[in-house]
């Protein structure tokens, strides 16, 4: 961070050194592609000879192995996943499916978790929140999917609070310890950007197949944010308060509990609500390994087309998460209540009295009515084959196929081709150059140099060819992503009416199964990248929208109200006022668009890829961890290039307009 | 321990004699679903007929390329469909790791090849022939493949070798591989409103023969050697140069402890074997009639007693 502020400073200095070593890099790079299509270029300038690739894969297979046997990491792996995470997984699947387990108790009528949820939501949020909660899981029994969303929630309540306990802990170390966070920022990069395939077997090895591999899974994806969330809340704990703590004498173990932790209360509460939706986020991909309910009833939907019930599946699947996203959005806003001393116990606790209360009394009316308990086959309202004939018709409409043939002919045989054609054309040193030299010039001196070490490992893992076409495939998205939804941004943030329904519109495009999206971007364009890119192009588009949307309202009224006075345009005031000042945060999207981008494009392998996916994809049979982990590995740094570059880019010119 | 041993020794010697084997453990035994519904079907079935015998079943859903190293883990006990042509690769991978054998084939045989919906005929009148192919490439055309035809395959890790066919064979035609059973349907799908022709790669027993009429494309006749040996087939100088065998196995594999802790359910899963026609109307069951897995499960078993008592009759 220092040598980032000196840079800053001498910023004006360095610009002639800066571009002059940039047209440096850029001559070279287009010296060598020169040098190709005249034909001097050696071979092994062209491509890394496949003798100077090391054995990467069969080293880590070693280490793996060892790992695994010799080392009997997997007695302790095993024995944590067979003892206690698999007798917690067995409680909460007991009571809330019926899992035949200790205690024996289940399952929870779905009408007393139901009006449960809408005290809890009306406690928090009002009317709006108790309809949200009660309206969520009285769908979920209605259609027909309890026991499946039970099955679902039965792992998520398990990991996302073994998620928060380990996110804060840690995130506590790495608050602590400097050497520890300095420790653990490079591995959080690479867990946060590292493809969900990588992870995929290590777990079923190490923790067994079923709900305990994706319990691990789940963690794993959702702990990050936890962690740096704690350390921001803890760093940001004002020094007035630290003090106040020490002048009462608190001790070590006082201070934090009852003095740092509740002053980052509101950085904490994020992180739990990111771990609650990236738990979400994980239903259907857990579903590879063992994860029981929506997720693999889902991939089971799909694999028998049948698109009218995966739609419902993924509505209950957004419900969920939309539920829970502005239940424990609520929780952050709201601020304890504090009693008065003297108030009796019953009135503290009004809420829980009245949920335990309710509970009770709907369990019992449920031995009464069993429609209460559980909503049998034959009565849910399930209208999975109707909703099959709206799609499959709507998908078949004359304007709407002529529309997409149109487009797969545009844009695969004009864009996407040839664009792919020339990136592979382009020879390897020169591609790391070009990479590099953009990686400078947005990012500055580091995020050029991280370029080059990335991009240099990635062309000694000996698959060169299918990383670049992954990279093609996110640029190819992120750029179509940013022609759509930056437009779409600016409009929406005129009007604040407008702005909100499209930040809903967002959020449960974001929270849909991805996997939904890839049978219809199939049926309109065919096997083929226009598909892939489709589908990966509706993930890339929502955050540009987003940070689009709150970039260009937070830009202070001052600003605009002067840009008003001054007589501008409103394109003026767009272009010269608005977009300076919210860029740094539109770049926050544009990362975060390449972020998802490189989440996706993994999973588009689904469709039919010739990338990285496809092979992570092959690689499932579970034989291969090592070359599993290159490939994952490669993807990671792919994605870590361009988060370092625009993150600090965002970084230095926040500083200079002298925001946050 | 030594004890164990003698138990075990007992208890292999008087299963020999007689069939009364010995107690199954209490364990649950744990049975993979995959994501087509056949296979969930037959698990459901297979998972019925050990409670019946008195043991505790569980299910946990897996990747079905995934599945093969929990198996050899003993993480799962069993797996009821092993493909040969799309499996056969992991299962031969897991089976020299180790911790896994092959309990059995089905009577059931499975074909993969390349397939059309009957639909396309009406264009393409000279099918199933293979060799009207390349008078109908035109009709399975599209924007990225030119002249050529189109054909999609199945996914790269299922090795069908496609492309090398449709080269042996002079055919022309681009061969794309799908990544996904769902992306094969979507296409199929998709082709149907405007009854286009299309050429995908499919296999029977398979729930898109209900929802979609089609035939397999007629390729030269498989030979034994026909993927090592350039001689066999119409073409002297390539490889591939046939249809897939029409007859590959469906087989059962069972995690090599299955057998000691859970003699009588290892013994009837041994004796289980279903048909073409019992595993199409397994996945009718779910696919057509829209039954749920346990419940499609059930009414199979009752209508099927004839079939199923004898194989638990066998182990009990």
């Amino acid at each position: 961070m220092a040598a980032l502020s000196t840079e800053l400073q001498e910023i004006t200095d360095k610009l002639w050194g800066r571009s002059r070593l940039l047209i440096a890099l850029l001559i070279m790079a287009f010296a060598l592609i020169l040098a190709k299509a005249i034909g001097v270029l050696p071979e092994w300038l062209n491509r890394i000879p496949e003798a100077a690739i090391p054995p990467t894969a069969q080293v880590l297979d070693a280490i793996f192995n060892f790992i695994q046997n010799e080392l009997g990491i997997i007695y302790v792996t095993r024995f944590i996943a067979e003892g206690p995470l698999e007798f917690l997984l067995d409680t909460s699947g007991n009571l809330l499916e019926g899992k035949r387990r200790w205690p024996y108790l289940g399952p929870i009528p779905w009408s007393a978790i139901a009006v449960v949820a809408v005290v809890v939501g009306y406690a928090l949020g009002g009317w709006r929140l108790a309809a949200l909660g009660g309206g969520t899981f009285i769908w979920t029994a209605v259609i027909g999917q309890w026991k499946m969303a039970m099955q679902t929630m039965s792992v998520i309540v398990v990991s996302a609070p073994l998620a928060f306990l380990m996110g804060l802990t840690l995130g506590v170390a790495a608050w602590k310890y400097r050497w520890f966070e300095r420790m653990m920022k490079p591995i959080l990069s690479v867990l946060q950007t590292l493809p969900f395939f990588t992870y995929l077997l290590p777990a079923v090895i190490f923790f067994k197949v079923g709900p305990t591999a994706g319990a691990v899974a789940t963690i794993t994806f959702a702990i990050p944010p936890m962690i740096l969330m704690t350390t921001l809340g803890l760093k940001k704990v004002s020094p007035e308060v630290i003090e106040a703590g020490h002048m009462s004498g608190c001790t070590r173990w006082q201070m934090l509990s009852h003095v740092y932790v509740p002053a980052a209360r509101t950085e904490i509460l994020v992180g739990v609500n990111q771990v609650i939706m990236l738990c979400l986020a994980m239903v259907v991909l857990t579903a590879f390994i063992g994860m029981p309910g929506l997720g693999a009833k889902l991939l089971a939907m799909m694999g028998s087309f049948k698109l009218g019930r995966s739609f419902e599946i993924g509505v209950t699947i957004v419900l969920l998460a939309v539920m829970l996203d502005r239940m424990s959005k609520a929780w952050v806003v709201k601020q304890p209540v504090h009693f008065e001393r003297g108030t009796p116990w019953w009135k503290r606790h009004q809420v829980s009295l009245i949920a335990l209360v309710l509970f009770i009394g709907f369990t019992l009316l449920s031995q009464v009515f069993p429609i209460l308990a559980e909503v049998g086959r034959k009565q849910h309202l399930s209208q999975g084959k109707e909703i099959d004939v709206v799609i499959k018709s709507f998908l078949a409409i004359d304007a709407i196929k002529g529309t997409t043939e149109w487009l797969r002919w545009f844009l695969n045989v004009k864009v996407l081709i040839p664009f792919r054609n020339t990136l592979l054309a382009i020879p390897t040193p020169a591609f790391i150059l070009l990479v590099v030299s953009f990686s400078y010039w947005v990012g500055g001196r580091r995020p050029g140099i991280y370029a080059a070490v990335f991009f240099t490992v990635v062309a000694f893992s000996g698959w060169w060819d299918r990383s670049v076409i992954t990279l093609y495939t996110v640029i190819s998205a992120v750029a179509l992503a940013a022609i759509i939804g930056i437009p779409l941004g600016v409009v929406a943030a005129r009007s604040s009416r407008w702005s909100k329904s499209i930040l809903l519109a967002c959020d449960t495009a974001q929270t849909f199964p991805s996997f939904i999206y890839l049978i219809p971007a199939i049926m309109l364009f065919g096997v083929n990248d226009v598909a892939v890119v489709f589908s990966i192009l509706i993930f890339a588009a929502v955050p540009l929208i987003r940070y689009t949307i709150i970039g260009l309202s937070s830009v202070p009224p001052e600003m605009t109200e002067a840009a008003d006075m001054s007589g501008s345009t409103r394109r003026q005031k767009l272009m010269s006022v608005q977009f300076p000042l919210a860029l740094p945060t539109m770049a926050v999207g544009f990362n975060q668009a390449i972020m998802f981008s490189f989440f996706m494009v993994i999973i588009a392998a689904f469709i039919g890829t010739q990338d990285l996916g496809q092979e992570l994809q092959r690689t499932l049979a579970g034989t291969e961890l090592g070359k599993n982990f290159v490939l994952g590995l490669n993807v990671s740094l792919m994605a870590l290039t361009f988060d370092m570059a625009i993150s600090s880019w965002a970084e230095q010119r926040k500083k200079r307009l002298g925001l946050d | 321990m030594q004890i164990n041993a003698i138990l075990a020794a007992a208890a292999v010697f008087v299963g020999g004699l007689g069939g009364a084997v010995a107690k199954d453990s209490r364990d649950p035994i744990i049975i993979p679903v995959h994501n087509w519904s056949s296979q969930i079907v037959m698990s459901n079935v297979v998972g019925q007929i050990f409670e019946e015998m008195g043991n505790i079943v569980e299910y946990v859903t897996t990747d079905s390329q995934a599945v093969y190293e929990s198996v050899r883990l003993g993480d799962v006990s069993l797996e009821m469909e092993v493909w040969e042509g799309a499996f056969g690769a992991s299962f031969r991978a897991a089976l020299e790791k180790g911790g896994i054998h092959d309990a059995g084939d089905h009577d059931a045989v499975t074909r993969e090849d390349w397939w059309y919906p009957l639909w396309t005929k009406e264009s393409c009148p000279g099918l199933p022939d293979w060799q009207a192919l390349n008078d109908c490439a035109h009709l399975f055309a599209t924007v990225e493949t030119g002249t050529k035809g189109r054909y999609l395959d199945g996914p790269v890790d299922w090795l069908k070798h496609g492309k090398e066919r449709a080269d042996a064979l002079g055919l022309n035609f681009t061969v794309i591989n799908a990544g996904s059973a769902a992306a094969l349907w979507a296409e199929i799908g998709a082709a149907q409103a405007k009854k286009k022709p299309v050429l995908v790669f499919n296999w029977t027993p398979n729930f898109a023969e209900a929802v979609w009429p089609g035939e397999f494309v007629e390729f030269p006749a498989w030979e034994d050697g026909c993927d090592t040996d350039p001689s066999k087939g119409p073409n002297p100088e390539a490889l591939y140069d046939c249809g897939n065998p029409a007859a590959g196995y469906l087989k059962k594999a069972a995690w090599d402890g299955m057998k000691d802790k859970w003699p009588a359910a290892y013994c009837a899963l041994t004796k289980i074997s279903f048909t073409n026609p019992q595993i199409a109307e397994m996945a009718k069951l779910v696919d057509t009639d829209e039954l749920e897995p346990d419940e499609a499960a059930e009414q199979w078993l009752d209508a099927n007693r004839d079939v199923v008592d004898p194989w638990i009759r066998a182990c009990s």
